[in-house]
């Protein structure tokens, strides 16, 4: 396959960045889409040009550190992490724009590399449980009814790539956030800090710079892991109803 | 606690969703009133005056009505002063924008900001018009809504911000009524099609039943 790319390219944070052009020849369509990229940056190399920075690390759709906006959709056409997409997906002879996250809360570091440490800020004000450590415990000893464990764990698929963010025509991080609030608050293991787990989170996602919520469906459209936009209402509920115990006391 | 409501965007949204919700329900009772100008002028009318005397004798002469335009007048602004701040941080989120473009969300979702300036810039015409008088077409007479809504929608300028009006508002209350119950934490799967119903036929109601009435005086079936 032979394409065209237009691929953004930024030097460090405080540059302007713009579109850049490059060929690329010899592309099988079944390398995914970051071995096509890694293709372009041999030849860059070859070159003696700087290659594309680009975040990844597994490789297998589970780790969440790849990222990239393909043709104005994160993580491309497919629904599915970027080093999951191949290019079977594309044609011979596409032009394909290739743009990092877009959000004020994600600030280009170089090229299509974002900082999303504002993510591990969220969860670190309540994305997390109260347990003693050491030997994992007997799973017997606290039954969760099935519902429930399906629940959490339908949520706790979200590998906090950001897809959702970047979607988001609001630069939202609101299905990040409820996918990991409603992941804990309905298992019995994240009971004791059920409420504060909500306002804070909630309350550090406004923190950082994340837009609001208006709905568009956007984000759950984007998400590789299939994270459902009710997800958000849920942690509406969780959030008014902690804004009401709180009131009480 | 209202200041933690206020304070969170996920607060703030609680504002927009119940002063919405508030608006909603007048705008019900609002059109079915306003269906009784098929009845005749002395029956659209008489519903006016009824509507001044609501409460009497335990309230005192419109105070009913006065109570009503407080409450609204509080919706509006709470829902008016969200929206903006909420917009703002919306716009801030998201500074720059992709270079590769495409059509995002429904249409009823993305006119959501200009759909409520068009509504809100209506709401100021349409009290001017029809309950103050000042900007009415040809000499507005207190008390006799029956002659001065037919000399409203005898104008075509009348016609045209009225229907474009009701049109932007079936619009704002198919996404906004969904989104108040997503809001309110009251959406589920389960549910999820009942709600969205509701909401299309809330807003397919509410636009007919208004747009009826300009259309009647248009064809002569009011006048």
């Amino acid at each position: 396959m032979k394409l065209t790319l237009r691929v953004w390219r930024q030097k460090n944070a405080d540059a302007d960045g713009a579109m850049s052009t490059y060929e690329v020849d010899g592309i099988s369509p079944d390398m995914s889409f970051l071995e096509m990229l890694d293709t372009l940056n041999e030849e860059l190399i070859l070159k003696g040009e700087d290659p594309v920075a680009f975040d990844h690390d597994c490789r297998e759709g589970i780790c969440g550190a790849c990222s990239l906006v393909i043709n104005g959709d994160a993580h491309g056409p497919e629904r599915t992490t970027t080093c999951q997409l191949h290019m079977r997906s594309f044609e011979d002879g596409d032009t394909i724009d290739v743009e990092p996250w877009r959000a004020a809360a994600f600030p280009v570091v170089k090229d299509l590399v974002v900082d999303r440490s504002a993510f591990d800020r969220i969860i670190q004000a309540g994305g997390y449980i109260t347990a003693p450590t050491g030997a994992a415990p007997e799973a017997h000893s606290t039954p969760v009814p099935k519902p429930d464990a399906d629940f959490a764990f339908e949520h706790a698929e979200c590998i906090g790539c950001g897809a959702c963010v970047a979607a988001c025509p609001n630069g939202a991080a609101m299905l990040f956030t409820s996918a990991k609030i409603n992941h804990l608050n309905v298992l019995p293991q994240g009971a004791p800090e059920r409420e504060t787990r909500v306002l804070d989170m909630v309350a550090q996602m406004d923190e950082e710079g994340f837009g609001g919520c208006t709905l568009t469906g956007e984000c759950a459209t984007a998400c590789p892991k299939g994270i459902p936009l009710m997800s958000i209402t849920g942690m509406n509920k969780e959030w008014l109803r902690a804004t009401r115990k709180a009131g009480k006391r | 606690m209202a200041r933690t409501v206020w304070d969170s965007s996920v607060g703030k949204k609680t504002v927009m969703a119940v002063s919405g919700l508030v608006m909603l329900a007048y705008l019900v009772v609002h059109m079915l009133g306003n269906l009784k100008i098929f009845f005749g002028s002395d029956e659209f009318n008489g519903y006016a005056h009824w509507l001044r005397t609501l409460g009497e004798p335990f309230l005192h002469h419109e105070w009913a009505l006065w109570i009503v335009r407080v409450v609204l007048v509080v919706a509006v602004v709470a829902h008016a002063v969200s929206a903006y701040q909420l917009s703002r941080r919306d716009i801030r989120a998201r500074p720059s924008k992709y270079v590769h473009k495409r059509a995002r969300a429904s249409y009823a979702t993305r006119t959501m900001r200009w759909g409520g300036i068009i509504l809100g810039l209506f709401i100021v015409w349409h009290i001017l018009d029809l309950t103050t008088g000042t900007v009415h077409a040809d000499g507005f007479q207190a008390g006799h809504p029956y002659q001065n809504v037919v000399d409203t929608f005898s104008t075509w300028y009348g016609n045209v911000i009225y229907i474009v009006a009701m049109l932007a508002l079936g619009l704002h209350v198919q996404h906004g009524f969904w989104s108040a119950a997503q809001t309110l934490g009251v959406g589920s799967r389960a549910r999820d099609r009942a709600l969205k119903t509701v909401a299309n036929v809330l807003a397919l109601v509410l636009t007919l039943g208004f747009v009826s009435v300009p259309v009647a005086v248009m064809t002569g079936v009011v006048s």
